[in-house]
């Protein structure tokens, strides 16, 4: 068991960076992945080494990776930088947001050349039939529903502040998934959404965009940050992306993958050929390279949470069901872990650890604690006293009995918490890929933001499968661990 | 052999059993009898030190029976209890030879020390390898004597060994069992809350009630000359068929 555990320590460090890689990153959505895909394409141009952390989470996650120089590149907008991420500077011109950075050891590039800003998007024959044409039009239509992405619900420019600009009276709004949102103002579930001015799904779909008569949303520019010090020879090849991409290139380039399912990387690297003249060629995994990559993440994932929490929790159950006051305190602490919702959890720990692996496997090392204490525990306290005493009158020390008796009489009913945590841990692990981690978890959201069933189901069943063979494989190691004599029915 | 001197204990401050001074012989048969809860099996627990004694102090052999001595201690002591308290996970050879193991004894000596002990309490050779879920309850019992009786201890200290049993095994297993104490000559404390099987078994019967000594003696002082109402009436409450049929009649 510990051999194993430190061979895979040693399989997720052979997958850290070295010196000379560049780590783009992207969030987790359609441009921004295509935008990391074509800063890293200009990388290797130049001869650098590019390493894509694609889809790694919100703005948060990765302006925190970039301070933390997790990753060292990304595409971010201006309106973001000013009114979220530096949100308490009131930064008025690009000059200060470029000032405000530079303090934090950040450089900001020159414009992209698209300005994605949000715009409220309604159905064209909806908005037509009711006469919407502005923003302002909405305040006299109070009973419309709005979904909004959960950026949006809780960004200062976001729908608190376009509320009160507008003074809309709409009760019925609801936070959503961005890509979801669009199926739903489909299926006329709403009647308005957020939408970016270079999403592709607004011609795809006939949306009408509103007009921002009272000029509320910011100017969201598109500029790549990059942490200072990185070689110039590498900043220079990216930095021709500078100036080279206005919004109808973006919004084709953004429909090209989610409309015609072309993928993120052919897309950036055609665009490279074309308007940049470099010779990029697309690096998309096939479909077994990319299952045995995501199997691989998932398993280290699931491996190294799944062996330090037993190795730590079977002890406390030990503890626990030893000293009865001790052990409500480790069983009231596992049990406010276990009510803190697994993706809060996932999330509280990129301050602390910062994405990727590690911070996952810690989220999912707390998750897995409760269920094995608890059985420890209970399997420990539901002896018998008579037998508990018997051992005792033995002359049998304490560690013997625990080793001897009290531990294989506990044996199914720890087991059974192990199985437990293994199965909630390799559902649980899929939210990794939120937070950078990648696993099964990684093509699940890609395919939501894509659209795409097949992608999605390239995550579910194996993380499906894998359940199964956790389940199996503990219910296996049930019959060898678990004595004969337990098995038995009780002849009296 | 045990020495107890003014032992009290309480539980969740109820006085359990004391003050007490009991003193027990080298190779007598003593038994602890009473009605239920009146602290029987709380005082054998406090010879073996699975309970630790409020006030007052026990010492056996002379050496103080305390939480550190205890372990070692124990290891001079047989404990068998009313329901065996088998090890489940274990055969009848594991459950006889857990401590011996644990002592270092090697597989060949646990079991010619359990071939001895299987034919000195009647123990089929071919049930050592079953589970205690396949024996019935008397053969359960003798798995549980013969681990008390495996590291040849100084004393037998059997709390109601025989209560959980159905009346024809536990007549068979009554004469036996006396046989077996006979054969081994060890000091030997029961408890039972059978009269009948206290006088069987006892030269020196200890009554108990409301955990302190009511009267002390064989079987036939506590006939002849109860100590007070009390001890008459304990000593009487058991019906026999004779009394039974003797009520009918009438
Ligand atoms: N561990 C314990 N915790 C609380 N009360 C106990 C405990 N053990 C015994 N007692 C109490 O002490 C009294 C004597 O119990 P016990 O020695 O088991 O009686 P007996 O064996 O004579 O039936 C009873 O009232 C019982 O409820
Ligand atoms: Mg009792």
């Amino acid at each position: 068991m510990k051999a194993f555990a430190i061979l895979i320590v040693l399989l997720a460090m052979t997958g850290t960076a070295d010196a000379a890689e560049i780590r783009v990153g992207s969030k987790k959505f359609t441009e921004s992945v295509i935008l990391g895909e074509a800063v890293s394409h200009l990388i290797r141009d130049a001869g650098g080494r590019a390493i894509h952390r694609r889809e790694i989470g919100g703005t948060r996650v990765l302006f925190q990776a970039l301070l933390k120089g997790e990753i060292d590149v990304y595409a971010e907008y201006t309106g973001t930088l000013s009114q979220e991420i530096l949100a308490g500077l009131k930064l008025d011109s690009n000059a200060k947001i470029r000032a405000a950075l530079a303090k934090r050891g950040i450089v900001m590039g020159r414009r992209l050349g698209f300005n994605n800003t949000y715009a409220i998007g309604m159905n064209e024959d909806r908005a037509e039939r009711l006469g919407i044409r502005t923003i302002s039009d909405l305040a006299s239509h109070p009973d419309l529903r709005f979904g909004f992405g959960n950026e949006f619900m809780n960004r200062a420019d976001g729908w608190p502040n376009l509320r009160r600009r507008y003074g809309l009276p709409q009760k019925n709004v609801r936070g959503l998934d961005h890509d979801l949102a669009y199926r739903g103002l489909e299926a006329n579930d709403m009647d308005a959404m957020d939408v970016y001015t270079t999403d592709a799904e607004i011609s795809y779909y006939g949306l009408r965009l509103l007009r921002d008569d009272l000029n509320h949303f910011p100017v969201y520019q598109a500029v790549l940050i990059w942490r200072a010090g990185l070689d110039p020879e590498i900043v220079a090849a990216f930095r021709r992306l500078e100036g080279r991409i206005d919004e109808a290139a973006m919004g084709r380039m953004n429909g090209r993958v989610k409309l015609d399912k072309v993928s993120e990387s052919e897309v950036a690297a055609a665009f490279a050929r074309t308007s940049l003249g470099v010779n990029a060629i697309a690096v998309d995994e096939s479909m077994w390279r990319r299952l045995q990559r995501h199997t691989m993440e998932h398993l280290t994932l699931v491996a190294i949470s799944l062996s330090a929490a037993i190795a730590f929790a079977l002890p406390l159950g030990v503890l626990a069901a030893r000293r009865e006051n001790i052990g409500q305190i480790i069983l009231a602490i596992a049990g406010v872990i276990q009510t803190i919702p697994s993706l809060a959890l996932f999330v509280f720990m990129i301050p602390l650890l910062g994405i990727g692996g590690p911070p996952a496997m810690v989220a999912l090392f707390l998750y897995s604690l409760l269920p094995i204490i608890r059985n420890t525990y209970a399997g420990l306290t539901d002896i018998s006293p008579s037998i508990r005493e018997s051992a005792e009158a033995l002359g049998l020390p304490p560690g013997a009995r625990l080793r001897l008796v009290e531990l294989p009489l506990a044996a199914r009913t720890i087991l059974a918490g192990i199985k437990t945590s293994a199965v909630i841990n390799v559902g649980t692990a899929t939210l990794g890929a939120l937070i950078g981690a990648g696993g099964y978890g990684q093509p699940i959201l890609t395919g939501i933001r894509l659209d795409d069933v097949a992608l999605i189901l390239e995550g579910a069943i194996p993380a499906a499968i894998l359940a199964l063979m956790a389940q199996g494989i503990f219910e296996t190691a049930e019959r060898m661990i678990v004595a004969k004599g337990l098995r038995l029915k009780p002849a009296a | 052999m045990f020495i107890l001197e003014a032992i009290t204990k309480s539980f969740d401050g109820r006085i359990a059993v004391g003050p007490i001074n009991l003193e027990i012989a080298t190779g007598s048969a003593t038994v602890l009898i009473g009605p239920s809860g009146c602290g029987k099996s709380t005082l054998l627990r406090l010879m073996i030190g699975l309970t630790t004694p409020d006030t007052g102090a026990v010492s056996f052999e002379g050496a103080l029976v305390t939480p550190d001595s205890a372990p070692m201690l124990r290891r001079r002591m047989g404990y068998v209890i009313q329901d065996g308290g088998l090890f489940p996970h274990l055969t009848a050879r594991g459950n006889a030879g857990l401590m011996a193991k644990y002592l270092g004894w090697t597989q060949q000596r646990i079991d010619d020390r359990l071939a001895d002990l299987a034919a000195l309490t009647a123990f089929p050779i071919d049930g050592l390898d079953r589970y205690p879920a396949q024996l019935s309850g008397g053969q359960r019992q003798r798995v549980s004597l013969m681990r008390a009786l495996m590291l040849d201890p100084d004393v037998l200290l059997l709390d109601e060994p025989l209560g959980a049993l159905d009346p024809v095994i536990r007549y068979e297993l009554q004469d036996e069992l006396r046989e077996i104490f006979r054969t081994l000559g060890k000091t030997v404390v029961m408890v039972t809350h059978d009269i009948g099987e206290a006088g069987f078994f006892g030269d020196d019967i200890v009554l108990l009630r409301d955990g302190v000594i009511v009267q002390r003696g064989d079987i036939r002082s506590l006939v002849n000359a109860p100590a007070d109402p009390f001890v008459e009436q304990f000593v009487h409450a058991q019906r026999s068929v004779a009394d039974v049929l003797a009520e009918t009649r009438s």
